[in-house]
């Protein structure tokens, strides 16, 4: 169960032609797909295209109408592996992941199906996450492009570009046997816009049909001597066809003057923002109409040399904007503009920087500074002098805190790093490798607990120079998502096969959560489609762990600390594996609160816990703070002019998941949480029990209170 | 468009974007932005807007600080083209769901004197790296409410958490009844409601959250500089016997000589408070006022919390009060008819029950390893108490009145000695240095909290002191003092407090005997 539904907003991939399509990025893609007869698509989640996935998923039932097969791959490799399926049969096929980290892990794959060639359309939807709102190393997808020699697609950020952009990806790709990217940036995926619909076209040829007529080519395998014979066709013919196609169906497109004395030349992807910058500069109305030459690179591989020549032609200067470094397509300029002889100077990372996202204020300083130098005279006379200073304001950033993601309100992750914290606190700091996911969260304060992160699955093989042991064993974390995408093999048969002495702490929340709860194979719901309720635990007992312990409730830290401190003393040889189980509380709060509301307003015993903290007993040290983090355990100022530091106070929000309660506990805090349970629709029985002990109490109570010292006299 | 007629239109700042309405919304992950993302764009567009959303999903989300971008224009024949993400100095509207993300909006350049319309809630949503620190790391709120003042055209600054909270919504709904309030979009109350209700299920809640964050917005004067204003304190009066006694303090130490008053009354009985203002009078005695009595003052408040120290005896009585009731059906808020239950989570060790023993006695036990041993393993465990209950009520009602052999017991002469050697050195000073021995006394300040935390406070109390030894003679003791303690309550282990005490080994030279 995703944690975003998208079963209402699917109802629009049936629009037919001529209809008008309002709505997200991926849901257009996804409606493209299915307008250009595509024959199977696939992926693996994660951000900025896990939401892709979610809908494909959500819209199976109008893929099988279509005769369209989906696949949840177990990787991005698995994704484009599964692309195979277009070497030999004429058949569409798309997958999504997101780049550059999930084009790594594909690269295998993608540099195989690039060396056979394709004969259907092979479409890889890159959901390129750099810049801000990123969770990855800032890298770029685009050398994995020129290092296969796949074509990059990197379209105009509206929903008509990017719709068309599929089209033009697969047509490209089937005539020139070459499998296409088509790269949407991470705010690309989710904007929101219109265009209009045509009628959804069922694949010509279905994988069904394919399987009834089975074709294979040993031209097309990747082994010697046919290896050095495809290298060659990517070049003299593939990439020949590639511009040729390129030019003549206008695949990358020229705004403003024909004329100009200079030229911007841009990615698709940095259109707007382009634009944006112009209209600041006054030189472009908000129509995108503009006075300066633009030549836009829907297609950012391979270069359409002799179209980028006649754009340059005549022209004085040129600035390059190409988002992330190396600068490829500018060193590429350079040199197609260094062979031909004279030509405009080239601009692009001297008055822009050389790395990091071109945001709006970067951009317009980068074509201002272009302007200035090349065509000063462009600029109105307000930009080129002006007349006001910018206002001076009180420099905050002293004041205001970062505020980087962590675990949610009731998060299970939370108590297995409150655990391994207090085991730390007894026996020391330890070696730890964390892995991809939420759990990589503890990173940061309050738990600071893992020192590095090699990539999705690698958490415990990044462990591997220590597997030998030593004075302390190290530790390394995982997640079910990572655990079931690479770490099985990649992380655990290697950990197996050389004996590692290591803690292996599998953080198993029932989903792949950091990327919108998806389900995996380890998944305990039922899903209508696809295998779930494989136990992770029976998996490494299967490729040989022999020390499992399995926690069912992460909340329990006491156990949790002892299941540690045995893993960690244990004489047992070979891997120490616990497996930490509870439900990701997004998810479950999202399939239990409704049900919780329906059964109390049926009038049925519903109990609802919460915490609290008795503001009288904190004495303001936070040490519950640290650990926990939990957004719902925050402060409050007391109204009392003896106290210096405010308090603990837990807020509505707080789910009851019992954290707090089970570190006070273990760790020996404090005696100031309490939980109330509220429970609704309670039986006569316990109304009346209630109200017996509520009358005795209070006696107790007024009693006492009657003889307190403190009572003074009423004002 | 002829490149003079642009060059003519320069005199305003965006001649070509007057058309396009730019606004941003900073939020943290998890308060529902994508949803008034999504009311905004629908009101949009039911007007005739050409409009375009974008938002970054993903982990960004999972409680972080995140951003929601929104431009809108209106319908034409051709599309107009939009910008993916906010601008330094471009930003018509910028709505930020909680304070500190307001100010990050600041700090970014998204609020700018000659164009943007800020609409702030100012509750708080502390940051883990405000309420992780041992001491007081709350950002300061004033001044992000000072720069918003300079900073935006018009600023709109309520709790629209609060209003969420009481109609039991999420923000996005009181965020959006403000936007309206603001005028600062071209449609009309009714379209933003519209948008609601299209969403369906609780669509009630969000409108009720709407009007008042509308009717708030609409009347609202300027925020006031702390939003969390104090209560004014309710009336206590002294017993008779000793209000005459607290009258006879030195003026400026009064107000909180009656407030410690209360808390050592509270904590004990009448004889105590006795003691607590016979403490605090020999005070006064030494003080001057020449020097505004301000020791006397600092005394009176920290004596009194020195005084109330937190025992076992006093977590049972406070747990045990039917004020603590009421608060916590206050906090909880039951419905009609609902039951509420109770668990309190106490984990006494060996210490604990010692501390509870005849003092001879319980230094006896302390003194031996072994019986300690013996005891923590009858007895330390954690304990879950459901207090609603009569039996578990009982044992920590019959705890709470050993109250009576509380001056016997060990703690208790563990505390006072603690109390007199801290204050005896504070005092001790008081002539030669004065500003000295008034930080000296604020140190009791970093004692505080339940076992190891009790145990790190005292450490950390004893590090300072023995930094102030150091210091002491110095025109800038006080001042060192001061820092200090402030180092000690920025982290957990003291790296801080080392750091500021290597500082002065450093310029005091090695340590004398």
């Amino acid at each position: 169960m995703a944690e975003r539904s998208f079963a209402e907003e699917v109802r629009k991939l049936r629009l037919g032609a001529g209809e008008s399509f309002t709505g997200e990025g991926i849901l257009a893609i996804t409606k493209a797909l299915l307008e250009n007869g595509v024959g199977y698509v696939g992926g693996y989640q994660g951000a900025p295209i896990s939401h892709l996935m979610d809908v494909l998923s959500d819209a199976e039932d109008i893929l099988a109408d279509l005769g369209v097969r989906f696949e949840a791959n177990a990787s991005e490799a698995a994704a484009t592996a599964m692309l195979a399926a277009s070497v030999h049969y004429p058949i569409r096929g798309a997958v999504t992941y997101k780049g550059p980290v999930g084009v790594n892990v594909a690269s295998d794959a993608l540099a195989n199906l690039a060396s056979s060639g394709v004969t259907g359309g092979a479409l890889i939807i890159v959901g390129e996450d750099y810049g801000e709102g990123s969770s990855i190393m800032q890298e770029r997808s685009h050398a994995f492009a020129m290092k296969s020699q796949v074509w990059l697609l990197d379209p105009r950020p509206n929903l008509p570009s990017i719709v068309k952009a599929v089209g033009q990806g697969f047509a490209l790709s089937e005539a020139t046997n070459t499998p296409v990217m088509l790269m949407v940036r991470i705010r690309s995926c989710h904007v929101t816009g219109t265009f209009t619909a045509a009628d959804n076209r069922p694949p010509p040829l279905t994988v069904k049909d394919a399987l009834s007529n089975p074709r294979s080519d040993y031209s097309r395998v990747v082994l010697p001597p046919m290896s050095y014979v495809q290298e060659q066709d990517k070049i003299r013919n593939r990439w020949p066809r590639a511009q040729d196609h390129i030019v003549r169906h206008g695949l990358n497109e020229r705004f403003g003057p024909t004329d100009g004395q200079i030229g911007i030349v841009l990615q698709g992807g940095m259109y707007n923002g382009v634009i944006r910058a112009l209209q600041r500069l006054g030189l472009a109305d908000i129509y995108g109409d503009t006075q300066v030459s633009l030549y836009v690179m829907n297609v950012t591989y391979p270069i359409a040399t002799a179209e980028f020549l006649d754009f340059a032609r005549g022209k004085d200067a040129l600035l390059v904007v190409e988002e992330g470094q190396p600068d490829f397509i500018e060193q590429a300029l350079g040199a197609i503009l260094y062979k031909e002889g004279a030509g405009p100077s080239l601009h692009g990372k001297d008055m822009l920087p050389m790395a990091g996202e071109y945001t709006g204020q970067v951009l317009l300083e980068g074509v201002e500074a272009f302007l200035r130098k090349a065509a000063p005279a462009m600029l109105p006379a307000q930009v080129r002098a002006p007349n006001s200073a910018a206002p001076a304001l009180p420099d905050l950033a002293k004041t205001v805190p970062i505020r980087p993601p962590g675990f949610c309100t009731g998060c299970p992750e939370r108590p297995i790093f409150a655990a391994l914290k207090l085991v730390e606190q007894q026996s020391g700091k330890h070696q730890i490798a964390a892995d991809i996911g939420c759990h990589l969260f503890a990173s940061l304060p309050p738990f600071e607990i893992g020192g590095a992160t090699m990539g999705y699955g690698l958490g415990p093989a990044s462990n591997g120079a220590f597997d030998g042991g030593g004075e302390r064993r190290p530790i390394a974390i995982i997640g079910d998502g990572g655990f079931w995408h690479n770490g099985l093999s990649t992380s655990f048969g290697n950990a197996v096969y050389n004996r590692s002495d290591g803690v292996i702490v599998v953080v198993d929340n029932h989903y792949s959560a950091a990327t919108g709860g998806q389900d995996v194979m380890s998944s305990r719901t039922a899903n209508r489609s696809k295998s779930t309720g494989h136990p992770i635990a029976a998996a490494v007992k299967g490729i040989g762990v022999t020390w499992v312990r399995q926690i069912d409730r992460t909340y329990d830290v006491p156990k949790l600390r002892a299941v540690l401190q045995e893993a960690l003393t244990t004489s047992h040889e070979g891997p120490k594996v616990i497996v930490a189980s509870s439900e990701c509380m997004l998810n479950r709060q999202r399939r239990e609160r409704p049900l919780a509301a329906k059964a109390i307003a049926a009038g049925r015993r519903v109990e609802k816990p919460r915490f609290g903290i008795d503001e009288d007993i904190c004495t303001g040290d936070h040490a519950c703070i640290r650990l926990s983090g939990c957004p719902s355990l925050s402060l409050k100022r007391l109204d009392d002019p003896l106290r210096d530091d405010p308090v603990a106070h837990i807020d509505q929000s707080c789910v009851g998941c019992g954290n707090c309660g089970e570190v006070a506990d273990a760790a020996i805090l404090c005696p100031s949480f309490y939980r109330a349970d509220v429970v609704h629709n309670p039986g006569p029985w316990e109304r009346f029990a209630a109200r017996v002990r509520a009358t005795i109490i209070s006696w107790l109570q007024t009693r006492r209170d009657r003889r307190r010292a403190a009572k003074g006299e009423l004002a | 468009m002829a490149r003079d007629q642009i060059t003519m239109q320069g005199a305003s700042p965006d001649p070509a974007l007057s058309g396009i309405i730019k606004l941003a919304i900073m939020a943290v992950g998890g308060q529902g932005g994508g949803v008034l993302t999504g009311w905004i764009e629908a009101c949009a567009r039911a007007a005739g807007y050409a409009v375009q959303a974008t938002s970054v999903a993903g982990v960004a989300q999972r409680t972080g600080a995140t951003i929601y971008y929104i431009e809108m224009a209106p319908e034409a024949a051709r599309p107009p083209v939009f910008s993916l993400m906010p601008a330094a100095g471009d930003v018509d509207i910028l709505i930020a769901a909680e304070l500190m993300e307001a100010g990050r909006a600041i700090l970014r350049g998204f609020v700018t004197p000659d164009r943007t319309t800020l609409i702030a809630s100012t509750h708080r949503a502390l940051a883990v790296s405000e309420k992780m620190v041992p001491g007081d790391g709350i950002a300061r709120a004033d001044e992000v409410l000072a720069a918003a003042d300079i900073a935006a055209r018009r600023l709109i600054a309520i709790d629209l958490d609060r209003i969420a909270v009481e109609e039991g919504t999420v923000i996005s709904a009181s965020l959006l009844g403000a936007l309206a309030a603001s005028g600062a979009l071209p449609f009309p109350r009714e379209a933003f409601e519209a948008a609601i209700r299209a969403t369906g299920r609780g669509a009630g809640a969000s409108l009720s959250a709407f009007a008042r964050a509308h009717e708030a917005a609409t009347t609202a004067p300027a925020p006031a500089p702390e939003p969390a204003a104090r209560q004014t304190p309710d009336a206590w009066r002294a017993p008779s016997a000793l209000a005459a006694r607290l009258a006879g303090l030195p003026e400026p130490a009064r107000d909180l000589a009656a407030a410690g008053l209360r808390a050592v009354l509270d904590f004990q009985d009448l004889a105590y408070g006795r003691d607590y203002l016979d403490r605090l009078a020999a005070i006064a005695a030494r003080d001057s006022a020449a020097n505004g009595h301000v020791f006397t003052r600092e005394a009176a408040k920290y004596l009194a919390r020195a005084m109330v120290y937190d025992d076992v005896i006093r977590v049972a009585d406070l747990k045990t009060r039917a004020t603590r009731l009421t608060r916590i059906r206050a906090e909880m808020a039951p419905p009609d008819g609902a039951a509420l239950r109770l668990t309190d989570f106490l984990h006494p060790r060996a210490e604990e029950l010692v501390s509870l023993l005849p003092a001879r006695l319980g230094a006896r036990i302390e003194r031996s390893p072994r019986a300690m041993r013996l005891i923590d393993r009858l007895f330390n465990r954690g304990r879950r108490l459901r207090t609603d209950r009569l039996w578990p009520f009982l044992q920590l009602y019959l705890l709470a009145g050993l109250r009576r052999w509380r001056r016997g017991m060990l703690r208790h002469q563990v505390e006072m000695a603690h109390l007199e050697d801290w204050l005896g050195q504070a005092l001790a000073g008081i002539d030669r240095d004065y500003p000295f021995a008034v930080e000296l006394l604020k140190n009791r300040r970093l004692i505080k909290g339940y076992s190891d935390t009790y145990a790190r406070g005292h450490s950390k109390f004893d590090r300072v002191r023995e930094g102030a030894r150091l210091v002491a003679g110095r025109p800038d003791a006080a001042d060192w003092v001061r820092r200090l303690r402030e180092a000690a309550l920025q982290d957990e282990a003291g790296k801080a407090l080392d750091g500021a005490l290597a500082t002065i080994r450093g310029f005091t030279g090695p340590a004398s005997p």
